[in-house]
C-alpha cells in the first residue's frame, strides 16, 4: 500500500479504537453494547494489518497475546457472575452492586462490568481469528 | 402479511443455495441467507404500529414501547452466526491448501 | 411501512438470486454484502438500533473473512456443465436435477410448517408476547438501566450471554486447532 494509506490508517485507528471504548461503556444508556463495542474494538487492529501488510510484525506473537487476553477477559466475566453466588441476594447472575439514579453513568450495578468483559473477550477473539487465518495464508502461498 | 412471505422465499433462496451449489463458498453465502431471514422474521414479530425505540428517556413512561425480547434473541444469534462462519471458512482454506480446488465433488479421498 | 419493507426485501432477495449464480466469486461477495447491509436497513426501519449497529459491524468483518479467504486462492467459480449430451443424460445433470427434487420437497415440508406458523400470528404490528408488558414496565426500575436491551440481555436472560460467551471461545479454540501447522521440528 503507498504511503498516504499507510498514515492515514494509522490516524483512523486510534479514533476507531476511542469510539469502540465509548460504544462499550455508555452500553447501558444509549443502543449499543458490549458485542458491537468489541468488534469496534477488534476492527481498529485489523484495519492496521490490512494496511501495512503482514510481514511488517511478527504476527504470532501477537496472536499469542490475543489469545491470553481473551481468555483471561471470559475468566473475570464467569467469577463475577460466581460472586453473585455469595454477596448481595445470593443467587448466581445476581446484580450485587448498588444501583444508583437511572440515566447516570455509573449505575445499573454490575452491567457495565459485564459489558467491558465481553467487549474485551469479543475483540479479542475476533483479532485471533483474523490473525489465525492472515498467517495460514502465508504459509500456503508465499 | 407479505413480508413475512418474502422473508419466507429469503429462506429459500438460501436454502436452495446450500443444497445445490458446487463451490464451498457458495455454500457458507447460502447458509449466511437462511440466518439473515431468521433475524429479519424475529424482528418483524416485535414489532408494534408507533412504538418507540425501547430506550427510556426519563419522562413519564406511558408510551408504547416496541418488544424488547426479540431484539435480545436476534443479537446473540447474530454473533453467534459470526463463529459460525468463521469457522466454515476455516475448514474451507484448510480443504484448499490439501485439494487445491473448493469442488465438493473432487474432494472424495478419506486418505490424508 | 410494510410497503418500505417489501421493496427493501424484493432488492434483498434479487441481490441473493444473484449471488448464487454470479461467475466470480468476489461478484458473490459483493451480492452478499447487499442483502446484509440491507438488513441493516431494515433493523432501524423496525425500531432496533442495538441489532443494526451489530450487524452492520459484524457484516463488514464477515465480508473481510470471506475475501480474505478467496482472495489468493481462486476467483474464478467451477464451470457449470448441466446441458444434456447427445447420447442421453451426462453424469452431471441427475445429480443436478437430484438436488433439485430434494430442493423441493424440503420447500414443502418447511411450508408446511410456516403456514401453522402464521395462522397463529396477528398481523403485522400488532403482535404482542406474553411476556412484552413486564419487560417494559419492571425492567427500568429492576435492573437500573436505561436500555431496555441490555437490561434484558444481561439481567433477565444473562444465562444466554454466557453461553454465547462460551460459543465465541470455542470457536476460537476450533478455529486455532485446524488451521495449526505441523511443528518443523
Amino acid at each position: 500500500m503507498s504511503i498516504i494509506v499507510k498514515k492515514v490508517c494509522q490516524l483512523i485507528s486510534g479514533i476507531i479504537f476511542l469510539y469502540g471504548i465509548y460504544i462499550i461503556l455508555h452500553g447501558h444508556l444509549t443502543p449499543g453494547g458490549g458485542f458491537a463495542g468489541g468488534i469496534f474494538l477488534s476492527g481498529a487492529f485489523i484495519l492496521l494489518v490490512l494496511a501495512n501488510g503482514s510481514h511488517v510484525m511478527n504476527l504470532r506473537h501477537e496472536e499469542e497475546k490475543a489469545s491470553v487476553i481473551e481468555g483471561l477477559a471470559i475468566l473475570i466475566f464467569v467469577l463475577l457472575t460466581a460472586a453473585g453466588f455469595f454477596i448481595g441476594a445470593r443467587v448466581f447472575f445476581g446484580n450485587f452492586l448498588p444501583k444508583g439514579h437511572l440515566g447516570e453513568l455509573i449505575s445499573a450495578g454490575v452491567i457495565p462490568l459485564y459489558n467491558i468483559m465481553v467487549g474485551i473477550e469479543v475483540g479479542a477473539s475476533l483479532l485471533t481469528i483474523f490473525l489465525a487465518l492472515v498467517i495460514y495464508k502465508e504459509e500456503i502461498s508465499p | 402479511m407479505i413480508v413475512f412471505i418474502l422473508c419466507f422465499i429469503l429462506f429459500l433462496v438460501g436454502l436452495f443455495g446450500v443444497l445445490t451449489s458446487r463451490n464451498i463458498i457458495k455454500i457458507v453465502i447460502g447458509l449466511s441467507f437462511m440466518e439473515f431471514s431468521v433475524f429479519l422474521f424475529l424482528a418483524l414479530i416485535g414489532y408494534v404500529d408507533n412504538g418507540q425505540i425501547p430506550i427510556v428517556s426519563g419522562e413519564a413512561t406511558s408510551r408504547v414501547y416496541v418488544d424488547p425480547l426479540p431484539q435480545a434473541m436476534v443479537l446473540t444469534a447474530i454473533v453467534i452466526g459470526l463463529a459460525t462462519n468463521a469457522m466454515l471458512l476455516a475448514v474451507a482454506i484448510r480443504i484448499y491448501k490439501k485439494f487445491r480446488t473448493f469442488d465438493i465433488r473432487k474432494i472424495t479421498s478419506l486418505k490424508g | 411501512m410494510e410497503l418500505t419493507l417489501s421493496i427493501l426485501l424484493i432488492f434483498m432477495i434479487i441481490g441473493a438470486i444473484y449471488a448464487l449464480f454470479a461467475k466470480d466469486l468476489l461478484s458473490a461477495l459483493i451480492s452478499c454484502g447487499i442483502v446484509g447491509y440491507g438488513l441493516v436497513i431494515c433493523f432501524m426501519l423496525l425500531k432496533a438500533p442495538d441489532l443494526a449497529i451489530v450487524q452492520i459491524v459484524v457484516e463488514s468483518i464477515s465480508l473481510i473473512l470471506m475475501v480474505a479467504v478467496v482472495h489468493n486462492s481462486t476467483r474464478q467459480d467451477l464451470k457449470e456443465k448441466i446441458v444434456i449430451y447427445e447420447r442421453g443424460l451426462s453424469f452431471i445433470n441427475v445429480k443436478f436435477l437430484f438436488n433439485v427434487m430434494s430442493f423441493l420437497i424440503l420447500a414443502l415440508f418447511f411450508l408446511f410448517f410456516f403456514r401453522q406458523a402464521i395462522a397463529c400470528l396477528e398481523p403485522f404490528g400488532k403482535h404482542t408476547t406474553r411476556m412484552a408488558t413486564a419487560y417494559i414496565e419492571n425492567a427500568a426500575q429492576n435492573t437500573g438501566s436505561v436500555n431496555l436491551v441490555t437490561g434484558v440481555v444481561f439481567d433477565f436472560r444473562g444465562y444466554d450471554t454466557l453461553g454465547e460467551a462460551t460459543i465465541l471461545v470455542t470457536a476460537v479454540i476450533g478455529v486455532l486447532t485446524i488451521l495449526r501447522l505441523k511443528g518443523r521440528k
